[in-house]
């Protein structure tokens, strides 16, 4: 009461405390209502951590395999811009293909990095990596294709003679019409 | 490596496709290119400065131009270039307003307006029979209002009024076979005597009335000696000959129509008697004569009498007789003296009193005096004063007065032979380019003014200052090398044997030097150049030595004349060495070796069929004898239809004691049939000239690999028939078949013939293509040809894994006996013009796209990219190969105005066209010389690799201080607004 009071010496008219933690009934004024156990949750603490982690390996396990089929998303867009891109070299095209190798190359350098949140006992995380891995891969597979469907990739004999100087000549010769 | 190149040429295909003509705005003009104009060796001069107003003098010259220059400054008020085959025979001033000239053998007689130089009338007169021509304007000869012109020329005599050129009449001297010598008019009188010889042995005199042209009287008489040609005449009633042993003199006197000869034996006039020439100077009463290499003046007494006044030295060229005040006439003669020269101006009738005498200081390197002309002023205390015109030895035009030079044209620039460039010393230590650039503040403002005029927001003013400052930019005239290599000399040899080295930057002289300076022995009188050859070009070692370049000469002009060769310093325009080699000059190769001086090992070819080394240096000989299986020597001879190719034997020892002269056996030859083939036109590669790669990628990525040998002949025949002009023969009677020939072996590698063509052929061969013009006589029209030439037998080189491991035999020595299997891919288009010359670029690498500069029949340059003659061309290219640059086929090249590089100037007469690379490999040097010279220098994928000139350096700088400047701001600002938010 008096807390009502002061309460309402501070000009609140009522309030009520929801954060009554006392676990003895006889320290309340009101008894339980029947069948009401307070001590219910936190009856066995082990039993309960157990639980707890059980549930958080599962959802790191969850987020891992979201996190590892992530380039998957990606690859579906690069596939899409470089559609759109076409096969000419030009300025556009050059970027993407370029963003197209460099993004799985860069995902796959920080593997480690990425996966660290989810690093845990219990979790095998060496499904979601491989999956990542190889998504990253073809994500990889797919720049190099486009690099060489744009022509910028030396699978050709033309690109390795190209600048091949001509051979020199065994013979010299001179002459043509005499002065006069 | 590979694939960076690619993305590269690909974006430079793109750069280069989507600009196909490469033009210049108006102020760009001046600022790379140059242009001279000169005149040639003036043959005839003509003073005109009667009236008052502008003083001019109306020359003629050997390259058939006629042109009239200021006599204040030399500079040429107009001129006029008239074709290769319209030599002009005379000049002359008709009724004080006409400059009249006579051309082509007499049949062509031109009236120009003498102010403006416009063509007032032009008359062509018949002619009959090639003989020599005469062209007389009578001074006080007047028919009905009419002023007749005589003109001699084809067997016909002519007279044609002076106003409207029309023919007045015409007199028919062909049956008899009469030669008119002389057109003489006594003074007030309508009849005109016309003195001319029947057969060399008669003398005829004609009395014709000028109104009608008909034959008052005819007298002739025989002489039984016969004559030899040569006139003087020397007054209105006679003339002096020589006979046809010319040991007689024979004074001809025509008075009243009676023929009398009065005959006088040199040996009565001088002791020493020798063959005698008549020299040309018109004397009055008076006639020079050389005998034996002293010049007399005869005196013509009146019965024919002759006398002996004076004799002077060899060397003295005299000018004609010029009427002075009195009655009295003075002529003008010039002698050397050391390096002095000395005009003397001396009356005809006392040739004691000399009016006039000077003596100027000359440079040696004009040679001797050819030709003086002279005329006189009124001096302001009324005695008279002389103006001489005189023409060197070299080919140069001065104009002395009053004891100095007042001004002097390089004429030899005009008949250039052979062209090579040379590079300029390299910048000293202590020169630095702050220097140049004056300070930062001159920079920094210059740059100010650039970018405003780039902003379009100069004043006129300050667009002149831009032009201006753009047109002594940079220190493009500076005697050093630069880092881009635009500058550069070009080493010209002219006809008269003079060299001259032009800066590439503003075209001035840097130096000359006439090869036969009179300071020269005895032993070779007159020495020709005939070619120029680049002998030591310094670059990696022996930097210390000077570069310098061989002349070739010869002593005469028979084939079988002896040689004369000489090295010229190129810093210095010395000369370093000259030597009389002994035999003849028939050809020069330059070999690929140098020694260790960077000298380049050449063999000169004689007459005999011995080759011979120079330098004369044992470790020059140690060199040609390491390759000496490897050298051989072709010869094509035109006359006979006949190529040769030969190979080194031995050292010629057993005749000579000459270890460096070899003897030369027959390996081959082609002979072209006489009946149906005649040799026109043989080219090939030019030997300096860098090809980057030897692969040619197609679209779909296959490699075509480029036969690229030095050692292959371009060789176009023509029939017989159709060797003449164009359209003299009929297309069924017309082929012409060229050839591409190896001179090593005289393997045939590829003949194609076009039936229904002509020539004249020109042909320009670079790399592993030939591109030649000529005439379709079936479709009336130009066509230009042209074929590229792929070497089969590598193509079998398409392993990616070999060529990645290196695996391959690209690029071992290859040799001429391995038996080449060739393929060419070759199309041809019409061309709207007649060609004068071909030439293509060349820069430093070759990778850069080339262009075809083809010198039209207007004297202009014409650019035409080298994808306009690409075999690959087809109707309609498909979408990759349009990516590539390849153009859709038409049946004719375009002509697009833009791309004359010459813009709006003319190279008149022009004869070749030079290119040379820059240091920088998008550039180009092009010299095209003619009458006149034109330098551009040219980009034909444009300036990739460097900014261009109008590159507005302050624009960047001021971006970036303003974006340094912005980054700062901001950052402070940043910085304010974070404390600010933490503090609240």
């Amino acid at each position: 009461m008096d807390k009502g009071k002061a309460v309402m010496g501070t000009g609140r008219r009522w309030a009520v405390d929801f954060s009554d933690q006392s676990t003895v009934p006889s320290s309340r004024d009101i008894l339980d209502p029947p069948g009401f156990s307070r001590a219910s949750p936190e009856q066995d603490d082990s039993a309960t951590s157990r639980q707890k982690k059980d549930a958080e390996a599962n959802w790191k396990l969850q987020k891992a395999w979201e996190v590892a089929q992530s380039p998957f998303k990606n690859l579906m867009m690069m596939g899409f811009m470089m559609w759109m891109a076409g096969n000419t070299v030009h300025l556009f095209s050059i970027g993407i293909t370029f963003s197209a190798l460099w993004q799985p190359l860069s995902a796959l350098q920080s593997v480690g990095k990425i996966f660290e949140p989810f690093k845990d006992n219990k979790v095998e995380l060496l499904m979601p990596k491989l999956v990542f891995l190889a998504l990253n891969l073809g994500g990889l597979a797919l720049g190099i294709w486009k690099l060489n469907t744009l022509g910028l990739l030396p699978t050709h004999a033309s690109d390795w003679v190209s600048s091949l100087p001509p051979p020199q000549e065994v013979e010299h010769s001179g002459g043509g019409f005499a002065f006069h | 490596m590979a694939m960076a190149i690619r993305v590269c040429l690909l974006l430079l295909v793109f750069l280069s496709s989507a600009i196909v003509s490469f033009s210049l705005y108006e102020d760009q003009v001046g600022l790379m290119d140059w242009h001279q104009r000169y005149i040639g060796k003036v043959k005839h001069a003509v003073f005109h400065t009667q009236k008052t107003g502008r003083k001019r003098v109306i020359v003629s010259t050997e390259e058939n131009v006629v042109a009239s220059l200021d006599l204040r400054h030399g500079e040429i008020f107009w001129r006029h270039v008239l074709g290769t085959k319209d030599a002009i025979d005379g000049v002359d001033i008709a009724l004080g307003k006409y400059v009249i000239t006579l051309s082509s053998q007499g049949s062509m007689l031109r009236a120009w307006n003498l102010p403006d130089g416009q063509m007032v009338w032009e008359t062509s007169l018949h002619s009959a029979q090639s003989s020599k021509s005469l062209l007389s304007v009578p001074i006080n000869l007047k028919a009905d209002k009419d002023y007749p012109i005589l003109v001699f020329g084809g067997g016909y005599l002519h007279a044609v009024s002076a106003i409207d050129g029309e023919v007045l009449w015409k007199k028919d001297f062909t049956a008899e076979g009469f030669e008119v010598q002389r057109v003489l008019q006594p003074p007030e009188s309508s009849v005109i005597y016309v003195l001319g010889f029947l057969h060399s042995s008669e003398a005829v005199v004609y009395q014709i009335d000028s109104k009608t042209g008909e034959v008052v009287a005819q007298k002739s008489m025989v002489f039984p000696g016969g004559f030899s040609g040569e006139i003087s005449s020397v007054s209105s009633d006679k003339v002096v000959v020589l006979d046809s042993t010319r040991s007689i003199l024979v004074t001809i006197g025509f008075l009243d129509g009676d023929i009398s000869f009065h005959k006088t034996p040199i040996s009565d006039l001088v002791e020493d008697s020798g063959n005698a020439e008549i020299l040309s100077p018109l004397l009055s009463d008076m006639l020079a004569v050389k005998v034996s290499k002293r010049t007399m003046f005869v005196r013509v007494g009146g019965e024919g009498k002759l006398e002996v006044v004076d004799s002077l030295s060899d060397e003295t060229a005299m000018s004609d007789s010029l009427p002075v005040a009195d009655d009295q006439v003075a002529f003008a003669s010039v002698h050397h003296e050391g390096s002095k020269i000395h005009l003397m101006v001396k009356l005809v009738d006392d040739l004691d009193t000399v009016l006039l005498r000077e003596s100027i200081q000359m440079d040696q390197h004009r040679g001797r005096v050819h030709k003086v002309f002279i005329n006189n002023y009124i001096k302001t205390d009324r005695s008279n004063g002389f103006r001489a015109l005189i023409v060197m030895e070299d080919h140069s035009l001065l104009l002395l007065q009053q004891g100095a030079i007042v001004w002097s044209r390089e004429e030899g620039l005009a008949s250039v032979t052979d062209v090579t460039t040379a590079e300029l010393p390299v910048e000293k230590d202590g020169v630095s380019v702050a220097k140049v650039e004056h300070t930062l503040v001159d920079w920094l403002k210059g740059h100010v003014l650039k970018l405003k005029g780039s902003l379009l927001l100069a004043s006129p003013e300050d667009v002149a200052a831009i032009q201006e400052m753009r047109m002594q930019s940079s220190g493009r005239s500076k005697l050093t090398r630069d880092h881009n290599g635009f500058r550069k000399l070009f080493i010209a040899l002219t006809r008269a044997g003079k060299l001259f080295a032009l800066h590439t930057g503003d075209g001035r002289i840097v130096w000359s030097m006439l090869l036969n300076s009179p300071s020269k022995s005895e032993a070779c009188e007159r020495p020709s150049g005939i070619s120029l050859y680049q002998w030591q070009v310094p670059h990696h070692h022996a930097m210390d030595e000077n570069p310098s370049v061989l002349v070739v000469g010869r002593c005469g002009s028979d084939s079988s004349a002896p040689g004369v060769l000489s090295l010229v310093d190129v810093y210095t325009g010395k000369e370093i060495s000259s030597s009389d080699i002994g035999h003849s000059v028939v050809q020069v190769m330059p070999l690929p070796f140098t020694d260790s001086t960077e000298q380049r090992l050449h063999l000169i070819a004689d007459t005999e069929g011995h080759v011979h080394l120079y330098p004369k240096t044992s470790e020059a000989l140690s060199i040609f004898q390491r390759e000496f299986q490897n050298v051989y020597w072709y010869t094509v001879e035109g006359d006979d239809g006949i190529i040769r190719g030969h190979a080194m034997k031995s050292s010629c020892a057993g005749e000579t004691a000459d270890e460096y002269c070899f003897t030369t056996r027959e390996l081959w030859t082609v002979v072209f049939p006489s009946e149906s083939e005649k040799i026109i036109s043989t080219l090939t590669r030019k030997p300096n000239e860098v090809v980057h790669t030897q692969a040619k990628v197609s679209t779909d990525q296959d490699v075509l690999y480029k036969y690229v040998s030095r050692n292959l002949l371009f060789v176009a025949t023509v029939s017989p028939k159709g060797a003449g002009e164009i359209g003299s023969v009929t297309p069924e009677e017309s082929a012409l078949v060229v050839y591409l020939i190896d001179t090593i072996t005289g393997r045939i590698l590829h003949r194609l013939s076009h039936q229904g063509c002509q020539g004249p052929v020109h042909a320009v061969f670079s790399e592993n293509w030939v591109v030649y013009h000529y005439f379709n006589l079936r479709a009336h029209k130009y066509e230009v040809t042209v074929v590229e030439i792929y070497d089969q037998s590598r193509a079998e080189n398409k392993n990616v894994w070999k060529l990645v491991l290196g695996k391959h035999n690209l690029t071992a020595p290859i040799s001429s006996y391995s038996r080449p299997e060739m393929f060419t891919k070759s199309q041809s288009y019409f061309f709207a013009q007649s060609v004068k010359t071909i030439a293509v670029t060349s820069t430093a690498k070759g990778i850069t796209s080339k262009q075809l500069l083809i010198g039209t029949i207007g004297d202009q340059i014409l650019a035409l990219d080298k994808r306009f003659v690409d075999p690959r061309r087809t109707l309609n290219p498909s979408q990759a190969e349009k990516e590539e640059g390849i153009i859709p086929l038409t049946d004719s090249l375009p002509i697009i105005p833009q791309s004359y590089i010459t813009h709006s100037l003319k190279v008149e007469g022009l004869r070749g066209i030079v290119t040379a690379p820059a240091k920088l490999e998008s550039t180009t040097h092009v010299f095209a010389y003619g009458v006149d010279l034109f330098y551009t220098r040219l980009a034909p994928s444009k300036t990739y690799d460097s900014l261009t000139d109008d590159f507005s350096y302050a624009l960047l700088l001021i971006t970036i201080v303003a974006l340094v400047a912005a980054i700062y701001i901001t950052w402070v600002i940043s910085e304010k607004r974070e404390l600010s938010e933490k503090w609240r």
